[in-house]
C-alpha cells in the first residue's frame, strides 16, 4: 500500500494533476478567508464593467492634487481614438482629403490628427460615402476637437440655501491624483459580471460548488455503479441479465438527454446543486457497472477465490476481501473520471439552462450561462466567460491527467 | 482396486456442459468413478481433457449439469452456504498456481487462522492458535517465526504451495484434490512437495485425488489411474496394470510422449 503510494506520487502526470487540482480546491479554501466579501453580491450598477482598479471620481476631485509637466494630450488621444477610427480617418484622407497614402502614419498620432485638422471639411464633397458615415466622421471631428481644445474644468456645487451653482475648484489638464490618496477604491482583478459581481470572487466561490457537485456525482455514480457491478459480476445468471438488461437500457439511451429530461421534469424551484448532482451520478453510472461486472467475472474464477470459498468465507466476506481489493485502483481511477464528467455535465446542464436554478449559489456552468444569456461573447466581455472555460478546462484536465498516471501505475503495460 | 476400503466419493453419469445450442461444449462427459478411502487415484489426461473441470465439479464450485456425486456412500447436497461449508471442511484442494492462490491482501497468518476457524477453533486462545500454525509451518519445513506479518508473495514458489500444504495440515480433510500442484515448481521441490503429501496421507488417513498431465508421476505416486480423453474416462485400475499394460491407444500415446531424457535424468537421480 505504502509502496503503491510512493509509486503513485513518482508519476509525473499524477503529481501534475494532483497539483493542479489541489491548487484549485485550495484557492477555493482560503479565498473566502482572505476575501470575505459575499461572492453575489451585486458590486456594480451595470453590465460587465471591465477588469482593473476602480477609484471614486468624487474624492480623486477633492483630494490633493499633483501637477506633474508630462504631455497628457497625446495619452488621452491614443486611449480615446480607437484603432478602427485612426484607420476611417486613413481612409477619408486618401479618398477626400487629397493626402497621399504613404504620408500617412497610423503609429503617429499627433502626425494623423494634424494631417486631419488640415484636410478635414465636414462640407467637403464625399461622394459614395453613406449620410450615416458622414455623420460619423463628423462625430469623430468633433471628438477630436474637444480632445484638443485645453480647456480646465470647473467644479461647480449647489448652494444648499440658494439653490445656485457655485465653483468650487478648477482642475488643469496637468493635474494629478496620487492613486493611494483616493479612500475608495475596489479593484476587479477579472471585472463583473452581467448582475455587476465581481467575477473572480464569484468564479472562486463557482468552482468550489462545481467540486461539489462533482464530488456528490462521482460517489453517487461509483456507489451505485461498483454495487451493481459487483452484485452483477459475482452472483451471474438470472441477476446478472436482469442488471445488465437495465444497464444496457441505460446505456443506450444518451444520458445526458435523460439528464435533460429528469432536470425538467424536477422543475424550476426543486432544483437545488445537491439534487442536480444527484440526478446527474444517477444518470452516468452504467459505464463503471460494465467495468466492474467485467472484472470481477475475470476475478471471480481464479483460484484466490476458490480458495476463499473453500475456507468457509461467506459471499460477502468474498466480494469485500477477495474481490473488491484487487478492483480498488481500478474503482479509484473510475471514481476521478466520474467527477471530471459530473463537472462537466453540470456545466452543459446550465448552458442549456436546466441547472441548478438557484439565487444563492453560483455554479460554472451558471456563470456560463448568464455570461451567454447576457451576450457577453459578443459585445467583447471576455472576462465574463474566458476565466470559468479555464477553470472548467484545467479541472478536467487535472483530473484526466491524474487518471492516466494511475493508470500508468496499475497498469505497467502502458508506462512509456 | 480393493473393494473393502469404505467408498469416499463416488460419480454416477457426471456430466458438464457449457454454453448452449452450437456453441455447446461437453467438457466432462458420463463419467463414473469410485474413489476410495486412502487411495491416491491420479487423473491423467492432456491439456483440455476436462481434468480441471472435473476437480472444479469435485469441489462444488462449479454445478454438475448431469449425473450425480455421492460422498461417503450418500448423495452430497451442497444446496446452501452452510452445507457447502460443512461439505468442504471433508474436501479440499491444493491448486495448480501458487502464485495466484493467494489473496495477496492478506497476511500469511490470516490465510492459517482460517484454517484454525474453520475447524471450529475460532474461541481458542491465541496461544494454543499460535501453538497450531507453528506445528502445521514446522510440518512442511517452515519456520512460523520468519513467516508472520509476511504476505504470501514474499515468499518463493516451493514456499507457497508447502504453505498450501501447511493449510491442509490444519483442515485435516477426508479428501484432498491436487490440480497439477507441483507443475509450477521445479524438480527438487517438487520432490519436497510430492513427498509431504504421502506423509500428510499417511498421518490423517486422507484421499488423494491427483490431477496431472504427466503419466510417469501418476505412476510414481499413485494406487489406481484414471486415464482422462475428452472428457471421458478411457481406461483406469490400479497403476501398475494401467501403465505397464496399457489397453487403451490413448494411454500407450500419453505413455510414448514422456520425454526419454526424464527416464535418464529419473535413472540418474533416484
Amino acid at each position: 500500500m505504502k509502496n503503491t503510494l510512493r509509486q503513485v506520487f513518482h508519476s509525473p502526470k499524477f503529481v501534475i494533476g494532483f497539483v493542479i487540482f489541489a491548487a484549485l480546491l485550495l484557492t477555493t479554501i482560503i479565498y473566502p478567508l482572505v476575501v470575505a466579501a459575499d461572492p453575489l453580491e451585486m458590486v456594480g450598477n451595470g453590465n460587465f464593467f471591465k477588469p482593473g482598479t476602480y477609484v471614486s471620481v468624487k474624492d480623486s476631485v477633492e483630494g490633493t492634487h499633483y501637477t506633474l509637466n508630462i504631455d497628457v494630450k497625446s495619452g488621452s488621444l491614443d486611449s480615446k481614438i480607437s484603432a478602427e477610427d485612426k484607420e476611417s480617418m486613413k481612409e477619408w484622407l486618401t479618398k477626400f482629403g487629397g493626402v497621399a497614402e504613404a504620408d500617412i502614419n497610423l503609429e503617429d498620432v499627433e502626425g494623423l490628427i494634424g494631417l486631419w485638422e488640415a484636410n478635414y471639411s465636414e462640407s467637403a464633397d464625399q461622394p459614395g460615402l453613406t449620410a450615416s458615415r458622414k455623420k460619423y466622421f463628423a462625430r469623430l471631428n468633433k471628438n477630436i476637437d474637444g480632445i484638443l481644445a485645453d480647456s480646465d474644468l470647473i467644479l461647480a456645487r449647489e448652494n444648499p440655501d440658494t439653490g445656485e451653482l457655485e465653483e468650487s475648484a478648477t482642475i488643469g489638464s496637468n493635474e494629478f491624483v496620487n492613486t493611494k490618496d483616493v479612500a475608495n477604491r475596489r479593484t476587479f482583478i477579472l471585472g463583473t459580471d452581467n448582475f455587476g459581481r465581481d467575477v473572480l470572487t464569484e468564479l472562486v466561490d463557482a468552482t468550489k460548488t462545481s467540486l461539489r457537485v462533482g464530488l456528490i456525482a462521482g460517489v453517487v455514480a461509483t456507489i451505485v455503479g461498483l454495487f451493481l457491478g459487483l452484485i452483477s459480476g459475482y452472483v451471474g445468471g438470472v441477476v446478472d441479465d436482469l442488471i445488465m438488461f437495465i444497464t444496457n437500457l441505460f446505456t443506450v439511451i444518451p444520458s445526458f438527454v435523460l439528464l435533460i429530461l429528469i432536470s425538467y421534469s424536477v422543475g424550476q424551484n426543486a432544483r437545488g446543486v445537491n439534487l442536480v448532482a444527484i440526478i446527474i451520478g444517477l444518470t452516468s453510472w452504467t459505464w463503471t457497472t460494465r467495468s466492474v461486472r467485467s472484472q470481477v467475472i475475470s476475478l471471480r474464477n481464479r483460484d484466490h477465490v476458490n480458495l476463499s470459498k473453500l475456507s468457509g468465507h461467506s459471499m460477502m466476506r468474498i466480494v469485500l476481501t477477495d474481490i473488491l481489493p484487487y478492483l480498488a485502483s481500478y474503482v479509484v481511477m473510475a471514481f476521478i473520471l466520474q467527477i471530471s464528467s459530473g463537472i462537466l455535465a453540470e456545466a452543459q446542464l446550465s448552458m442549456l439552462g436546466l441547472g441548478p436554478s438557484t439565487s444563492t449559489t453560483a455554479t460554472l456552468g451558471l456563470m456560463m450561462n448568464w455570461a451567454t444569456l447576457y451576450a457577453a461573447p459578443l459585445n467583447g466581455s471576455w472576462w465574463a466567460y474566458f476565466p470559468v472555460v479555464i477553470t472548467i478546462a484545467l479541472i478536467a484536465f487535472s483530473l484526466n491527467l491524474m487518471n492516466t498516471g494511475l493508470d500508468q501505475v496499475f497498469n505497467p503495460q502502458l508506462r512509456d | 482396486m480393493s473393494d473393502k476400503r469404505a467408498q469416499c466419493l463416488t460419480g454416477k453419469g457426471v456430466t458438464k456442459v457449457f454454453g448452449l445450442g452450437d456453441k455447446k461444449t461437453v467438457a466432462v462427459d458420463h463419467v463414473d468413478f469410485d474413489f476410495r478411502e486412502g487411495e491416491i487415484i491420479s487423473i491423467v489426461g492432456e491439456s483440455g481433457s476436462g481434468k480441471t473441470t472435473l476437480s472444479k465439479m469435485l469441489l462444488g464450485l462449479i454445478s454438475v449439469s448431469e449425473g450425480e456425486v455421492l460422498f461417503q456412500g450418500k448423495p452430497r447436497d451442497i444446496s446452501n452456504g452452510q452445507k457447502k461449508k460443512e461439505y468442504w471442511k471433508g474436501i479440499q484442494a491444493i491448486f495448480q498456481d501458487p502464485f495466484s492462490s493467494y489473496n495477496t491482501f492478506n497476511k500469511i497468518d490470516s490465510v492459517l487462522l482460517d484454517c484454525i476457524n474453520m475447524r471450529g477453533g475460532k474461541n481458542l486462545p491465541y496461544e494454543e492458535k499460535f501453538q497450531m500454525m507453528r506445528e502445521a509451518c514446522s510440518f512442511v519445513n517452515l519456520e512460523f517465526k520468519e513467516l508472520t506479518n509476511k504476505y504470501p508473495f514474499e515468499l518463493s514458489g516451493g514456499q507457497m504451495q508447502r504453505l498450501m500444504i501447511a493449510r491442509i495440515f490444519l483442515l485435516k480433510p477426508k479428501i484432498l484434490l491436487a490440480d497439477e500442484p507441483t507443475s509450477m515448481i521445479d524438480a527438487c521441490s517438487r520432490a519436497t512437495i510430492l513427498d509431504m503429501l504421502l506423509k500428510l496421507r499417511d498421518e490423517i488417513n486422507m484421499t488423494i485425488i491427483f490431477i496431472t498431465h504427466d503419466i510417469g508421476l501418476a505412476y510414481y505416486i499413485s494406487d489406481s489411474v484414471y486415464i482422462m480423453e475428452h472428457g471421458k474416462f478411457v481406461e483406469h485400475g490400479k497403476a501398475e496394470d494401467v501403465i505397464l499394460h496399457p489397453k487403451a491407444s490413448y494411454t500407450q500415446r500419453l505413455i510414448n510422449d514422456v520425454p526419454k531424457i526424464y527416464e535418464e535424468w529419473d535413472l540418474s537421480t533416484v
